[in-house]
């Protein structure tokens, strides 16, 4: 029993009386309503009717904000006042990519503001594209339960806002910072830990671009025993790396830092024994880091590579030879981030052994569309023949063809995320020129269980009409010069009746195509078109039919007028109309 | 079905775009397409960046340099600067800084590897903020001009750009700031 319900009506003359039917009911309902854990599940019992609505609002502990401004702080958790744990994002996905200016918006501090008052006993939050400042993180530092903090790309705060969570945060076990751009205060955040046993559980900092002093994390590590989960970032050398290994045993998930020696090592020097301290972590199970991997020292790994399911050598440049040398150990992998320097012959050493696969990312050492990718089809397609389990691929390319792509989606036919970057823009299929059509086909034809797509290469509005006809069950979908005419956007926003993201950047889709989809926008989470043929009239349109969409046009540069095209709109859903915070480079129609 | 996607600098009159050809871009010219080419509007969004997006979409001539559209292919920064061969160990200050221009409501970022030396960077930065910042003199930094750009090294240090090589200056900033006014003036009279 919660104890603070509120309270059954009073009863007259002092003896007790049963609380009334409908109290029991609530009572009833928040009990079972507890066991209801996914997200959908409690939107649709809030529907049945006023008092399970009311129920469930109150037993909801985690609440999940898809997009921050599709909804006011105060009205998110005036609804939910039980809230424990909160996740919450902010800017679209293109924003990673430069394709947003700085300072759009996405702020933390209304929230965080407002949590001071309705959310004191906060013991978790997740944030994602948030800016996220300083101050911010100070006043979160000061609710008394805090104990779990991951930031995912983010930015507005640096050491110092870390400075403050470690010293002030007694309860924290979880501080995870992941691909989040954090300014070198000079700050020793990590002395700033308090003294004495910690309940740290993982400790996360390998996109951390400021040094760190070793000696400090030394003997946090040698103080933390519940420390699972530990990534380093490139700061810290191989040495010290052992020295935290020997320390830390018991960790599950271990990011290795730089991975290499922190100055030249001559012939003769004694040297640590590192594969002795991999082989004392009899639970690792996860291994990711090399930063600036010297291919030298992979061997030390080999102790545990039987037992990982997940590897991430997205940031190790290593041969196919040196990947074949690890790779034939890890009979469980699950999941593989790699460079595509391990070319075509290192996937297929992948392929080869691990049979369990479900998630491959394969990136590029030259992220630039003329360069030389050294994986092509060849790759995809033994993949698609070696690891028949897998379920999410990223694949970054220069050279494929659709039969590569076709094979995949008949071997694989439990992808649930195929997302293909064939880096030249509108690069046909290399062997027969045709365009990538049927191969995307195949994919939303044959993985029945496909929520996520993104698109690539050479792509007529047939693409398009495939993924609208064949795509039930998409979600979310990303799509980049690509596609003849309006037809293209006309035939997704006719189909796909999941869709709920639509990222589209640089494609010939004009207002015709936009008006199409005005059925659904109130269902999607948002939709983001840059660099097409929308002018300004037609984004209007949009926004005086649709009263309770935002509608931004975000310009690049002030007003131009011989340009009648809109540089990026993006639209959103919201029950509290537009945000009050918008900067003078975007225009909310 | 292909969109050139070339512009010239806003100077200039788009003709490059407004031309029918055949063909795709860059690679493959040999391929005939039969859908026409279609006007392009757009700016490219690497206006943003302030990184140029020129195309060469001439069929006879060589494979075009293509100097890169913004946030293609997608790949997040951090990944990106990697593997930037020029990177620095330890203090290393990245390859894109912010720029700051006084009275501008927006910061913008430039990759400064694109630049080959100050010249090439003061026309860029007079391009992107729309002002004039002059020519540099030892003497006189940019004195004759309303504008001084400036620079903030590895230790932290606001220094006038232009005084050292270029090589040193491009590994030593970390981010810019386009100064204004009687504060410009001051400095050129150092």
């Amino acid at each position: 029993m919660r104890e603070d319900r509120p309270p059954p009506t009073p009863s007259r003359g002092g003896a007790y009386s049963p609380p009334p039917p409908d109290q029991v009911l609530e009572n009833v309902l928040e009990h079972v309503l507890q066991f209801l854990t996914f997200r959908r599940d409690r939107n649709a019992a809030a529907l049945v009717c006023r008092s399970w609505h009311r129920a469930e609002a109150l037993t909801r502990l985690e609440l999940f904000i898809g997009n921050c401004y599709a909804v006011a702080p105060r009205r998110a958790m005036e609804r939910f006042r039980r809230a424990t744990a909160v996740t919450i994002k902010g800017k679209p996905r293109f924003a990673d990519f430069n394709l947003m200016p700085p300072d759009w918006g996405a702020n933390f501090t209304p929230w965080v503001t407002f949590m001071a008052q309705c959310y004191r006993a906060l013991e978790k939050l997740c944030l994602k594209r948030m800016f996220v400042t300083d101050e911010d993180l100070e006043l979160l530092a000061s609710f008394p339960s805090f104990r779990e903090l991951v930031l995912i790309c983010c930015d507005g705060f640096g050491t110092s806002g870390l400075a403050v969570v470690a010293s002030k945060c007694r309860k924290l076990r979880v501080l995870d910072l992941i691909e989040d751009e954090v300014t070198d205060d000079e700050i020793d955040w990590i002395s700033c830990f308090p003294e004495g046993e910690t309940c740290l559980e993982s400790l996360i900092f390998d996109c951390v671009e400021c040094p760190i002093y070793f000696e400090a994390l030394e003997r946090l590590v040698a103080r933390s025993p519940s420390l699972k989960k530990l990534k380093l970032n490139r700061y810290v050398s191989i040495v010290q790396l052992y020295r935290l290994m020997i320390r830390a045993p018991q960790l599950t998930h271990l990011g290795t830092g730089s991975f290499s020696p922190s100055e030249i090592v001559a012939q003769g020097d004694q040297e640590p024994d590192y594969s002795s301290a991999f082989d004392a972590c009899r639970s690792l199970v996860c291994l990711s880091g090399f930063r600036e991997i010297v291919p030298d020292y992979l061997p030390a790994i080999y102790p545990v590579c039987a037992n990982l399911t997940s590897l991430n050598f997205s940031y190790a440049n290593i041969s196919a030879e040196q990947l074949r040398s690890v790779i034939r150990y890890c009979h469980k992998l699950q999941i593989f981030w790699v460079l595509d320097t391990v070319c075509d012959a290192g996937l297929q050493a992948v392929a080869a052994t691990c049979k369990d696969l479900r998630e491959l990312r394969v990136f590029p050492i030259d992220a630039r569309e003329d360069s030389e990718a050294p994986v092509s089809d060849v790759g995809l397609l033994a993949i698609s023949e070696g690891c028949r389990k897998l379920q999410s691929i990223l694949y970054f390319c220069q050279r494929m063809t659709n039969a590569a792509v076709i094979a995949m989606s008949e071997n694989c036919p439990e992808l649930v995320v195929f997302r293909l970057c064939i880096m030249g823009r509108h690069l046909p299929d290399h062997v027969t020129r045709e365009p990538m059509d049927e191969g995307f086909g195949a994919i939303v034809k044959n993985c029945k269980k496909l929520t996520r797509l993104a698109t690539s290469g050479l792509l007529t509005d047939r693409a398009f009409s495939y993924i609208g006809q064949y795509g039930k069950l998409v979600r979310t979908l990303s799509v980049a010069f690509a596609g003849d005419s309006d037809t293209g956007l006309k035939y997704v926003l006719e189909g796909c009746p999941r869709l709920q993201k639509l990222e589209i950047r640089d494609s010939p889709f004009g207002d015709s195509a936009l008006r199409t989809g005005l059925h659904r926008y109130y269902n999607m989470r948002f939709l983001w078109m840059s660099s097409c043929r929308l002018t300004r009239r037609g984004c209007k349109e949009i926004a005086q039919q649709m009263p309770h969409l935002v509608v931004e046009m975000i310009n690049g540069e002030e007003e131009e007028v011989k340009d009648d095209y809109v540089d990026t709109l993006y639209m959103y859903r919201s029950l509290d109309g537009p945000r009050a915070d918008a900067p003078s480079f975007v225009t909310i129609l | 079905m292909e969109k050139p996607t070339s512009y010239e600098s806003e100077d200039h009159l788009n003709l490059k775009a407004t031309e029918l050809r055949l063909g795709l871009p860059g690679r493959d010219e040999s391929d005939k397409q039969s859908s026409s080419s279609v006007r392009n509007n757009k700016r490219a969004s690497s206006e943003m960046e302030g990184a140029l997006d020129v195309e060469n979409e001439e069929r006879d001539c060589a494979p075009p340099r293509k100097t890169q559209v913004v946030g293609w292919p997608p790949v997040r920064s951090c990944r990106k600067n990697c593997f930037q061969p020029k990177k620095i160990e330890a203090d290393a200050s990245g390859v894109y800084v912010k720029v700051s221009m006084d009275g501008a409501p927006y910061l913008r970022k430039i990759d400064l590897k694109v630049y080959k030396s100050y010249p090439e960077l003061l026309k860029a930065l007079e391009n992107m903020f729309k002002c004039t910042i002059g020519v540099y003199s030892e003497r006189e930094g940019y004195d004759g001009s309303d504008y001084a750009p400036t620079y903030e090294d590895k230790d932290g240090d606001w220094m006038l750009v232009g005084d050292v090589p270029w090589e040193m200056f491009s590994t030593s900033c970390k981010r810019m700031r386009i100064m204004k006014g009687s504060e410009a003036k001051g400095l050129g009279c150092l």
